[in-house]
Formats: structure tokens, sequence, C-alpha cells
């Protein structure tokens, strides 16, 4: 009888003040929102209840009118979702940058490229394993760009495979597997001590992974929260939280995984 | 004079299964402090007569008084059903103590801790299990558990209390003793019984009447001897065997064997009896020799009754004949005899049985 | 191999040091199935034994019905749940999606079938004859459903056990209508899925370990009750 104490239903929380955030797995993985968020909720008393999903699933959620902000970093697919009239106030937060991972042993011998084209060219050549996550999240939407303009047609390829997982994961498998994937530096810093998998390629322009929010149009679902929406839109460009966004992940990996860009516009963006 | 009102009493009462007629009671009366035993084949009803009676199954139609009161689903029933008991071939115990089985008919009543502590206690001994009182209803035997069931359903002080079959899945001895205790127990307290049995010999022993069921009918009912040898048709007749079966009071006992009187008829027969006590005889008709005049002669047969035939009946390969020696009296003959004998009805002829050919059952009487 | 023994070591020491996090998790864990298992207990037994004791036109149906909904697929559920909470789902203005009260939901009619089947073949699986004798007796109908259930404790036990074994390890709908929210909606499933999507292997299997232990020490409770009451 005493086990029962224990069963007390645990209280609605305040479901007034609170915004619904969709952001992308790979950003939450990152661990950096576990940082950003409760600041910004001490700061404005809002209760931010972080959904993580892949970018294409964030932006359904905008569409469906399921989320009242989103914090994503899949550009091609963002403007459209403006153009459609499903977003305003689309703001550019921070950026990192995509690497090109394989095993040491570098089979398709792309270590050292500068330019990702190439180095997608030269795996396909070799025949080479490649990964892809295969969701439509930004990696995916970013690694689908590269093979456009490269001319490769990768789908259906017997060295081409897709996890449908995370970015952790399809990391995870990568290196299971001795292949080669494209990931963002975030992901692969944090799960580098795991992994067999070395930074082949990067600095191109083509890699750069710009991160927006996105406030959920109000006109299109009136039920969004958006004084919420905008506060938080408001924080994530705050001179605060671009300071915490800088130095964050210095200490654990010797270098920041973010680089904050509020203000900035995104054609000056490069590394 | 009055005659006392019947404490149950059925008029038309009719249930059907899926459709089918299983039971067909135009009429039936049930009197205080009475035994009545059902009797029949597998299937003649007997089971559902009895959940009928005792409200648990609903009749598609019909009518049931209880003091002369009608129960019904909206009149009544619940206060009726608290005042019968019922007792299955299977104990149906609690997966619990003695002890909270046989309280259980008390708890359901609401009835007080000091109360039901009296009530157990008196039918735990009333049924001799009284160390059996803190034993788990698992740990104990077949005959200990059924005597937990009865005990759990005298412990309420049931008005009307139905049996179906209790004492079927017991062996011969366990049955034999719980049978005896049970009997007395009944005359006791006078409980109004009706019970469901196989066995014959049950229901002769125990009853005041019988009632002799086949698909869904009482074919006939009364007192057993009137039941067993006056049997109204080829069914009954078959089913209640065809022994002639009397009663008589011991008269004279001398080594072994003993005289009673049957109808101002003495007959002589073997067992251990005492002067004055209530016996049966159950006489086979194979055992039966007729004959046109006395026997001449010495045999071993020391009962010898003239008779006059009141009834022959054919029954395939021999002739069943029904005489009257101041009892009834019932033989068999084949074709041949009968041809010899010139057997006819209302000739008179001399009727013999050995003394040791007649099953004796000792009834038990409490002296009241 | 020596990733197990780091996750054994690491489990050790949260639960020594009563890490708050791993602490919240866990409470939220049981609080979460611990509710939807007494929701599935109350509606589950009911109905199961209303269900074994009635006749009633289609019965064979409802019965398949309930023997079907013992294996539901979790994520089915889940996502079902999700798409009646949503916004402008018909349940919307409740506004519980991404809550526990959510997740307590979806475990709920995950729960439910399981306690309800078992609970029907068991009362089943009673002596015919037995109600007949409870209600001769003289037992109110009321009375006669309460000692066919303490009756069939035992293995109405039994499903209690397998509904709550069945939610507490479960993980599909609960990120689905939880949201996995840090301190809020996240239970020990659900860490564990992200903690290993995010490579910390030895906090993955930390959870996994707690997970174990939790499930392994409710079990020992009920089995204890359950076995106590077995006949010798």
């Amino acid at each position: 009888m005493i086990i029962c104490l224990i069963f007390i239903f645990p209280s609605l929380c305040g479901a007034q003040k609170s915004i619904i955030l969709a952001t992308t797995t790979s950003t939450q993985d990152s661990g950096l929102l576990d940082v950003l968020i409760p600041v910004f909720e001490k700061k404005t008393g809002y209760f931010v209840k972080t959904i993580a999903v892949g970018s294409g699933q964030a932006m359904a959620m905008g569409q469906k009118g399921e989320a009242d902000v989103l914090l994503v970093h899949s550009p091609a697919a963002e403007k459209k979702f403006i153009a459609e009239g499903y977003g305003v106030n689309r703001r550019l937060v921070m950026h990192n940058d995509y690497i090109v991972v394989g095993p040491a042993e570098d089979p398709a011998k792309i270590k050292g490229m500068k330019v990702s084209t190439e180095a997608f060219k030269k795996i396909a050549g070799a025949g080479a394993l490649f990964l892809s996550r295969g969701d439509n999240s930004g990696t995916h939407s970013k690694e689908k760009a590269i093979w456009k303009v490269s001319g490769i047609k990768p789908e259906g390829q017997k060295w081409y495979q897709e996890t449908g997982l995370g970015m952790g994961q399809t990391l995870n498998v990568t290196s299971e597997k001795k292949g080669y994937t494209l990931a963002d530096r975030g992901t692969y810093l944090a799960l580098r001590k795991t992994l067999h998998l070395d930074i082949l390629t990067k600095g191109d322009a083509l890699l750069l992974n710009s991160y927006h929010v996105i406030e959920v149009n109000p006109a299109k679902w009136p039920k969004v929260n958006t004084t919420g929406a905008k506060a938080f839109v408001g924080f994530m460009v705050s001179k605060e939280a671009q300071e915490v966004t800088k130095t964050f992940g210095v200490d654990k990996f010797g270098s920041p995984l973010f680089f904050p860009d509020a203000g900035k516009k995104e054609e000056d963006l490069g590394k | 004079m009055n005659v006392p009102a019947p404490i149950l009493e059925v008029d038309r009462l009719q249930v059907r299964k899926g459709g089918t007629l299983v039971l067909d009671i135009p009429s039936l009366r049930l009197e205080e402090g009475e035994i009545l035993s059902l009797i029949g084949p597998n299937g003649a009803g007997k089971t559902t007569l009895l959940q009928a009676l005792a409200c648990l199954i609903k009749p598609s139609q019909g009518e049931l008084f209880f003091k002369e009161k009608i129960v019904s689903s909206n009149h009544g029933l619940f206060q009726y059903r608290r005042k019968l008991a019922m007792v299955f071939q299977e104990p149906l115990l609690f997966d619990t103590t003695v002890f909270e089985n046989v309280s259980s008919g008390l708890k359901i009543r609401g009835l007080k801790r000091a109360e039901i502590g009296k009530k157990v206690a008196e039918n735990l001994e009333r049924f001799g299990i009284p160390h059996l009182v803190h034993r788990s209803a698992r740990k104990i035997s077949g005959g200990e558990a059924q005597r937990v069931a009865l005990a759990r359903a005298f412990a309420t002080q049931p008005e009307v209390l139905f049996l179906d079959e209790p004492f079927a899945s017991l062996d011969p001895p366990t049955r034999e003793s719980l049978i005896d205790d049970l009997e007395r127990i009944l005359r006791q307290t006078g409980t109004t019984t009706i019970f469901a049995t196989h066995d014959r010999m049950e229901a002769l022993r125990l009853s005041d009447r019988v009632a002799v069921m086949n698909r869904g009918r009482i074919l006939q009912i009364g007192p057993p001897p009137e039941v067993m040898n006056q049997p109204l048709d080829e069914f009954v007749a078959s089913f209640v065997g065809v022994e002639t079966i009397l009663t008589g009071r011991v008269s004279k006992k001398d080594k072994g064997s003993f005289l009673a009187s049957v109808m101002g008829h003495e007959v002589e027969a073997v067992g251990e009896v005492e002067l004055g006590e209530t016996v049966v005889f159950c006489i086979r008709p194979e055992n039966v020799t007729l004959s046109p005049s006395s026997p001449k002669g010495a045999t071993s047969a020391r009962n010898v009754f003239w008779g006059r035939i009141t009834k022959i009946i054919p029954m395939g390969l021999f002739y069943k004949v029904q005489l009257d020696c101041g009892f009834p009296l019932v033989a068999y003959v084949t074709a041949r005899s009968l041809e010899d004998l010139a057997l006819v009805e209302g000739k008179e002829v001399a009727a013999t049985f050995k003394a040791t050919s007649i099953h004796v059952v000792q009834k038990k009487l409490v002296e009241t | 191999m020596d990733l197990i023994l780091e996750g054994i070591l690491k489990a050790f020491y949260l639960l020594v040091t009563f890490d708050s996090e791993v602490m919240k998790i866990t409470l939220l864990s049981l609080q979460v199935s611990g509710s939807a298992t007494l929701i599935s207990l109350l509606i589950g037994i009911s109905i199961g034994t209303m269900v074994a004791l009635a006749e009633f036109p289609g019965r064979r149906f409802v019965v398949s019905l309930i023997n079907t909904g013992m294996g539901l697929p979790p994520v089915v559920v889940g996502l079902f749940v999700t798409i009646f909470l949503w916004r402008n789902g018909p349940l919307g203005f409740l506004g519980v999606l991404y809550t526990p009260t959510a997740m307590i939901i979806a475990q709920a009619i995950i729960a439910t079938p399981i306690v309800m089947g078992i609970t029907l073949a068991a009362i089943q699986a009673l002596p015919k004859n037995l109600r007949l004798q409870i209600l001769a007796l003289g037992a109110t109908r009321f009375q006669m459903v309460w000692i066919l259930v303490k009756e069939a404790k035992l293995p109405l036990l039994a499903g209690v056990m397998a509904g709550f074994g069945g939610v507490i390890s479960e993980v599909g709908a609960s990120i689905m209508v939880g949201g996995n929210i840090k301190g809020y909606s996240r239970v020990l499933t659900t860490a564990t899925v992200m903690e290993t999507s995010r490579g910390n292997f030895d906090i993955a299997i930390a959870l996994g370990i707690i997970l174990l232990l939790l499930a392994y020490f409710i079990n020992l409770i009920l089995t204890n009750i359950q076995q106590r009451e077995r006949p010798r």
C-alpha cells in the first residue's frame, strides 16, 4: 500500500505560459539548448517544450500549427516554408559547418580535399560505402544538395545506404561499417571518443550549416503562442544568448561548436 | 382440520434453454420439514429444477411461491435467497481457511463477529470437524471439504436446503459416514430439503418423498415404497429398479436372522437388528418363485405367502407378475412357466423367497 | 565489454550519489507507469470481470477485441494519441500534449487491454458453479463479483505485473506524446534512447541498469504477494 503513495499523478505544468519549440535532434544532441533554454526560462518565466525531431518533421509541425517556434538548419526548405506563408520573422542565429568523415584507411582517398563535391565524386567513383541519414533532416538536405552539384545520383547504388536515423546513430553505424558520411561538426565532436572516424574534408562554402529561428505564422494558426514565440526569437538573437553560444563547448572540445551570427546577413557568412 | 400451507410451491414452471424446453413442472408442493429427493438419469432436469427452485436461474414462465408469497426477480427474490442454502457436487470452497469459508454466508449477511464465531463453532461441531477450523481449505480431503460446504450451508440456518448430488464425488466409506451424519442432522433440525441424486438407496434412506424425473418432467412423485413398488410407467419402473420394497418392524430376532412385521405378515430376513427397529426390505423379482400351491416338503425358504395376481406385464423374454400378498410383491417368470402354471390375472398363487435373498436397509430414525 | 563495465560503475555512482537528474527521471518513470497501471487496473479488472460473467449478443466479438488489444503495438497507440491530443486535434483543447499526463494516457491505453484480457481469462477459469454457489449464499451482485475477484487474485496479480511491465519498458509512445522534455517528461526509457543517440553509452547503460533494477524490485514485491498465496 505504501507503494501506491509514490504513484501520485504528476501535476499538469502550467500549460498557459509555455511554448513548443520544434528543433532538430542534432541541435539538441549538441547540448547547446540544455544551456540556453534554462536561461530563457528563468528570464521570461516561459516553460519551453523542446521537441527534437528531424528538420523535415519540425517544419511539418510548424505547417500544422503544432509548434510555436522553430530552430532549424535547412535553408532551402525554410525559404519554401516562409514563401508558403507558414512562418514569419526568420532570423539567423548561428552557424557551424558540416564535415565529411570516414575511416582512417580512407579507401576513396579524399583526405585533405577542400571541395566537398569533388570528395563526393571520388567516393562514388571508388564505390566506397557511404551512409546517408535519409530522413529529410537538415543534414540530409545538405547532403542531397552536394550530390546534385556534383552531378551524381547515388540513390539505388550498392555503396549508398540510408539509415533513417539521427545524426549520432548514423555516425555510430558509419563507424561500425567503416564508411563515409556527412555530419555536422557538433555531433561529431560530441561522439568523437567512441567513433573510429576522422575528419577528411572540410571548409567548403557549400558545407556551411546555418541555423535560423522562425516564428510559426499566427495568421495561419491563431492558436500559436505568438508572444512566447516572439520572446524566444528575441532571446536567441540577444547578446546574452550569443555570448553563451560563442563559448559553448570550448572547455569540453577545445573549440566552439557554434559561431553566433545574429544580425549578420546570410551571404556574409564564411569561415 | 387445516392442511398446513406448503413451504414451497410451484405453478406451471418452465425453463427453456436456447429454445428447447428443458424443464416443465405444472405443479409441485413441498411441505415444511419434508425431505424430497429427485432421481433420474443425467440430463433429466434435476439440476435445472433445483436451480429454478432456488431462483438461481430465471424460469421462462411460471411462478414460485415461498410460504404462499410469490417470489420473482423484482419481488422478494433477494430475501428469499437469503433464506435458503445450496450445496453442489463439488465443495466449491473459497481459497482461504475453513473458518472463513463457513462464516462466508454470515459475513455476507453482515453479522457481527461474535455471532459469527458462535455459529461457525456450532456447525463445525455438528459436522464433526471442529479441529479443522484454521486449516486452509486447500489442505483438506474431499470428504472433509464436503463437510465444510455443508457446515457453511447450515450456518445460515436456511429454511430450505438444496443439495445437488452432494455425495456423488465421494468414495463409498466417506459417503456412508457423511450420509449417516447428514440424515441425523436433517431429522434433528427439521430442515426442509430437496436433493438430487443418482443413487436410489440414498433416496430411499433419506427421503420422505421421491420424485422420478426424465426429460424435464416429473413422472411420478410419492413416498419411496409407493414409487418403487408401484411405478406408473416403464421408464419409472426401469429407473427405480424393480425390487419390491417393503417397510417392517422387527418383532423377533434370533442368531443373525430376524422376523419383521410387514403389513401384518411376518417376513424372515438376515441381519443385525434391534427389536422394534424399522427396516426396509428390497426383494428382487428374480428371487421370487411362484407355485400354484404351497410347496410340499422341506425347503430352505421360510417365506411362503399366498397372494392374488393383480397384473401380468410382458417384458420381452419374460413376464413381470405383480401380486398382492397382503403386501405388494413382484416376481419374474419365464414364458414357459407362465404357461405351465397357467398364470392369469386374479389367480391365487403361492409366492416364495429366501430370507437370505432379502436386501435389508436399516432406516435409522431418531427417537421422537 | 568494458563499456558495460563502465556502465555498471556509472549506474552505481549515479545511484549512490543520488544524482538529482537521475532521481527525477526515475521518480517520473514510477509516477507515470504507476499511475497508468493503476488506471488500467481499475478499468481492466472491472470490465474484464463484467465481460467474463455476462451473456450478451456480440460477446465473442468483444472478447476477440480485448485479446487483440493485448497485442496492440505501443508505437501505434502513441501515434493515435498524438493525433488526438494535437492542438488542432479533437482533444487539443486539453493542452496535454508533451506532458506527463499524455504519457499516462498513452500508457494506460497500452496496459488496459492486457489487464482486461488476463482478468477475463482468470474469471472464466473459475469453477462454473462458483458464481451460483456465491449467489446461493445470499450475496448481492456486487458481493458476488468482489468474492470472485478475490478468488482469482493470483492470475489477476500476474495481469497487473504484465501491464506494469509492458509500460515501464515502453519508449515509442512515451517519446511521441511526451516529447522527452528534460526535467519534465523525460523518463528512464526515453532518456536511454536519447543518451544512446548522443553517444553517451556509459550513461545509457547506467540508465538501462537502473530501469532493470526498478522493474525487478516492483515485480519482486508483487511476486511476493502472489506467491505468498500460492497453493502448496
